[in-house]
């Protein structure tokens, strides 16, 4: 009786820790990737494109567009997501260890030109491209733009009469925006509402870019306003009301892939096939796709260019 | 080495005591926090320690559960707790936060100073006819507050490091400068407001270590003196000659 428990008892933990190792193993296979080593032969040699996201969902979305797209016309890509943000990725880039990179032109144009003035997609577009280094190329930018936006609640809107940043300047109770804390300093930020519209704000900081925290804050009336980036499905979903920028207060954010000029002549129209196709409203949903029904991005990306005939 | 140059002057820049942003609001709160945080530690982790060192029962239990508490990752719990306990009260959320990692600093503090009492110590108080509560507040406890004062020393560190924390659900403190400057890239910014975490650290250490010459027992340190004076001294003996 007991002989028998044990022998059968032992090829099972035999069969676990084989799985166990396995894991391990798989784990240690993906670790593999450490998206800041250098690596030789992976570096704009014309044989691998690096393609390479911010450690954003919806960029690697992006990202994963422009790979399977280049795939498909049978280049070699290797995939490096997830790395940090702009500080951690953009030497990378400059010194042609990634090749292929889904930016905002907005954000990227402020920061390599802090002092740069435009606000509307094609002034930011034309002075990205002058601003860029030497050595990289803005390809077309999409109509998709992912730009901070300042949201509040529907009961506030409704109360107050509220759907625009200029609206705000008549409203009788105290505002507090809720954003990242380096908002205080951007020129959009307290200053630039003050400025533009003549709002004045105080200024709460929640650190998780527009993420639950910010928007529970404005659920329950801790901020009167939020910073919640546009393509994010749950401005919708949560009831929201974005306020309209007349002025233009904020930079548009125009999704472009930032490419090594050396690739540029080969790759371009493929990659502005599918900006040609990427709206806002088309960000959203494929932002959708990653937030509630929790798929892949490469999942969301072959679907959406399957759907637009982008590959076979 | 410019860097440092630079952090400096932002930090004894005028403009440093004006606004939303003046330093010495965000040190209170960081000290504020740090503060609580550890008197909450103290309130849970003495008692038990205690307990746990005087009847040498559940050691194992405690000391695992605290250290897996401790391996927490603060960030993650802290946007956790600030979601399930919602924004209103985010400044209960951190303090929870800070407080789990406080807790096993000072739990082993509390129960390894009681253990450190000499058995023997213990045996005489009880045959000296002491009930165990005696024993407890008369022999363990004073003979195992330095180690205590330890427990509370590391756990002061750790806290007011991870204090940084609290920026990122609206709290301020420190952290509001060092979560502003990354994106922006500030570093002096950075730096400076790091320096200022690094001085409050050394401040508290400091101020840990005098309360832990002042609380040992006079017996304690009357035994070590006379334990060094006892061993042969060999340094004295070479010296001596050549002197001579």
């Amino acid at each position: 009786m007991f002989t028998a428990t044990t022998s059968s008892a032992r090829p099972k933990r035999l069969a676990l820790s084989a799985i166990a190792l396995s894991a391990v193993l798989g784990i240690a296979g993906c670790s593999q990737s450490n998206p800041l080593e250098p690596r030789p032969g992976a570096t704009g040699d014309g044989e691998t494109i690096v393609v390479g996201s911010q450690a954003y969902y919806s960029n690697e979305i992006i990202a994963e567009l422009y790979a399977q797209v280049l795939e498909n016309a049978g280049f070699t890509v290797e995939r490096r997501y997830q790395i940090g943000q702009r500080d951690a990725y953009w030497p990378a880039l400059e010194n042609g260890e990634v090749d292929v990179f889904p930016e905002y032109t907005g954000n990227l144009l402020q920061f390599l030109d802090p002092d740069s003035s435009g606000t509307d997609p094609d002034t930011v577009y034309q002075q990205l491209t002058d601003a860029l280094p030497d050595g990289l190329t803005a390809l077309d930018r999409a109509d998709a733009q992912d730009a901070d936006s300042y949201n509040v609640t529907q009961e506030f809107s409704d109360e107050h009469d509220v759907t625009s940043l200029a609206d705000l300047a008549g409203v009788d109770v105290p505002i507090i925006l809720g954003g990242n804390p380096e908002l205080a300093e951007r020129p959009y930020g307290p200053d630039g509402l003050l400025e533009t519209y003549g709002v004045e704000v105080s200024f709460t900081a929640i650190g998780d870019s527009g993420g639950p925290l910010t928007k529970a804050a404005l659920e329950s009336g801790e901020i009167t306003m939020g910073d919640v980036y546009s393509a994010d499905p749950d401005i919708a979903t949560s009831g929201f009301v974005t306020l309209d920028d007349p002025e233009g207060l904020f930079l548009a954010q125009n999704v472009v892939p930032i490419v090594s000029q050396d690739l540029a002549d080969q790759i371009a129209d493929l990659l502005n096939e599918v900006n040609a196709l990427l709206t806002t409203d088309e960000l959203i949903r494929l932002n959708g796709l990653s937030t509630t029904e929790q798929q892949s991005s490469k999942q969301i990306a072959e679907d959406w260019l399957r759907d637009n005939n982008l590959i076979d | 080495m410019n860097l440092f140059l630079d952090a400096i002057a932002w930090l004894f820049s005028p403009e440093r005591l004006e606004g939303a942003n003046a330093l010495p609001v965000r040190i209170g709160e960081h000290l504020y926090y740090t503060f609580v945080s550890l008197l909450v530690s103290a309130v849970i982790a003495i008692p038990l320690g205690y307990y746990i060192g005087h009847t040498r029962k559940g050691r194992e239990v405690a000391v695992a559960l605290s250290g897996a508490a401790r391996a927490l990752p603060s960030l993650g719990l802290l946007t956790v707790m600030a979601l399930l306990l919602g924004p209103a009260r985010a400044d209960v959320a951190a303090i929870i936060v800070f407080v789990v990692l406080g807790v096993p600093s000072v739990l082993a503090g509390a129960y390894a100073g009681v253990q450190s009492v000499d058995p023997k110590t213990v045996d005489a108080a009880r045959a000296m006819g002491m009930t165990e509560w005696q024993i407890l507040m008369k022999v363990e406890i004073p003979i195992g507050l330095p180690l205590l004062i330890g427990g509370l020393r590391s756990a002061a560190l750790q806290i007011v490091a991870t204090a940084t924390l609290a920026a990122y659900v609206g709290l301020g403190g420190l952290g509001i400068y060092i979560f502003t400057a990354i994106p922006l890239r500030q570093y002096d910014v950075m730096l400076g407001a790091a320096l200022v975490i690094v001085a409050l650290a050394l401040l508290l250490d400091a101020l840990f270590a005098v309360l832990e010459r002042l609380a040992t027992p006079r017996g304690v340190l009357a035994a070590k003196h006379r334990n060094i004076s006892a061993r042969p001294n060999r340094a004295r003996e070479t010296v001596e000659p050549s002197r001579a």
